[in-house]
């Protein structure tokens, strides 16, 4: 790990525990883009004869290692490779070390490769359903999938499509896929060089790729390595982040920027299970904080007050 | 096997709350004709702003979910979309081939 990292800020946290994703576009610079995309055998789209075959030669001969579940993320990729270097720029190491930790652990890895209608002419095509990645992952400890975009990606190329402060739903992967579409779902148009970084627990599905181009996607899933507790820069906690704030005869003072955030609903929760959210997402801060005592209003506070 | 010319269409809708009069937030659409191919992000704009709209556009309903007891201990795990309403609409086929 370098000394110079840049690890997120409170709000920033705050904003994963609610929503269950970070996104920072064009955070890889351009020569590292074109680096990777080097390494893993992208030719242009007429030198592709089919994509198994393509598939079949990016898989075999592209410098993305074949890897054992289990090791050091750091030890994972060879330190003359595009990933490595993405892995160390400061910000990336950043978001990482406060997401999972300085040691996190190497899950698994895969290049998404999507390609456009001419190689499916006569068979109609589909995106994906929505899942959840895994299995039933009821863990307070989470992982963190790093998606890596190295090239623009445009509406009609179908990027990842995923429902914000869907992360703290249990369910078992696949059964969602009966959801087609939900209200604020979103997808991916990003600059080259965008990350996202996705709680385990989001819905989400690859989009269909209506382009001329092919589209690539990258995804590392890591494990934490430690506890998952203040490992973000929290000099940026004041003391009023710690009190209740007013609810309902509110004044017009909004309160804290981080309560804010953790109450912010989505545009898809039901009127009952919303608050549910609410919740957990403060279950979710606490545990983050390593504090069973913070609140946000009022809403553990309440239905804890039990006298035996 | 009897081959009819009546197909089903099938749209399922997530609502808010229980109440078929409260907004949809998230949906689904088969269509058993053949004629409209629908799948997973292929539209933000839900059909319908609530159930009961989509009661007063011919579907029928058919299934609601039913509300069911929180087991004790799991009253706060939240999973799958809550309130699902299944609704069809049975088809001509031959009429929407000459439509």
């Amino acid at each position: 790990m370098t000394d110079d990292l840049t690890k997120l800020n409170s709000k920033q946290m705050a904003e994963f525990a609610a929503r269950g994703f970070l996104r920072f576009d064009s955070i890889v610079p351009k020569k590292l883009n074109d680096k990777f995309l080097k390494e893993v055998g992208h030719v242009p789209l007429d030198e592709v004869n089919n994509p198994i075959e393509h598939y079949g030669k990016v898989m075999t001969s592209s410098a993305i290692p074949v890897l054992r579940p289990g090791s050091l993320l750091c030890d994972a990729y060879p330190k003359t490779s595009a990933i490595y270097d993405i892995l160390n720029l400061p910000s990336v190491e950043g978001a990482i070390a406060s997401l999972v930790g300085n040691k996190p652990i190497f899950d698994h890895h895969f290049l998404h490769i999507t390609f456009p209608p001419k190689f499916y002419e006569g068979n109609q095509q589909k995106s994906q359903h929505y899942h959840q990645d895994s299995t039933i992952d009821p863990r307070q400890a989470f992982d963190v999938q790093m998606m890596y975009y190295p090239h623009d990606v445009t509406v009609d190329m179908g990027g990842t499509r995923f429902l914000p402060g869907s992360h703290l739903r249990i369910v078992s992967e696949a059964a969602i896929g009966r959801y087609q579409n939900i209200v604020g779902q979103q997808r991916m148009v990003c600059p080259a060089g965008t990350l996202l970084f996705l709680h385990m627990g989001i819905w989400h599905g690859g989009g269909l790729n209506m382009s001329d181009q092919m589209r690539y996607m990258f995804k590392i899933r890591m494990n934490p390595g430690e506890r998952q507790m203040r490992l973000w820069d929290t000099s940026d906690l004041g003391n009023e982040h710690y009190e209740q704030r007013p609810i309902f005869w509110t004044g017009t003072d909004p309160g804290n920027e981080i309560h804010q955030t953790l109450m912010k609903p989505e545009p898809w929760f039901e009127a009952d299970t919303g608050r549910l959210e609410m919740m957990n997402r403060v279950r979710f801060w606490r545990y983050l904080l390593g504090d069973n005592n913070f609140d946000v209003d009022y809403w553990l506070t309440r239905v804890e007050r039990e006298y035996t | 096997m009897t081959v009819t010319n009546t197909r089903q269409q099938v749209l399922v809708l997530y609502l808010a709350t229980s109440a078929l009069d409260t907004n949809v937030v998230g949906w689904a659409n088969y269509d058993g004709t053949g004629q409209n191919f629908h799948m997973a992000g292929d539209n933000d704009t839900p059909p319908y702003k609530n159930g009961l709209e989509a009661l007063k556009d011919g579907w029928r309903l058919i299934q609601a979910s039913p509300l069911i007891t929180h087991i004790p201990g799991n009253e706060y795990r939240t999973d799958y979309l809550k309130y699902e309403f299944f609704f069809e609409k049975m088809v001509n086929l031959e009429q929407i081939l000459n439509d």
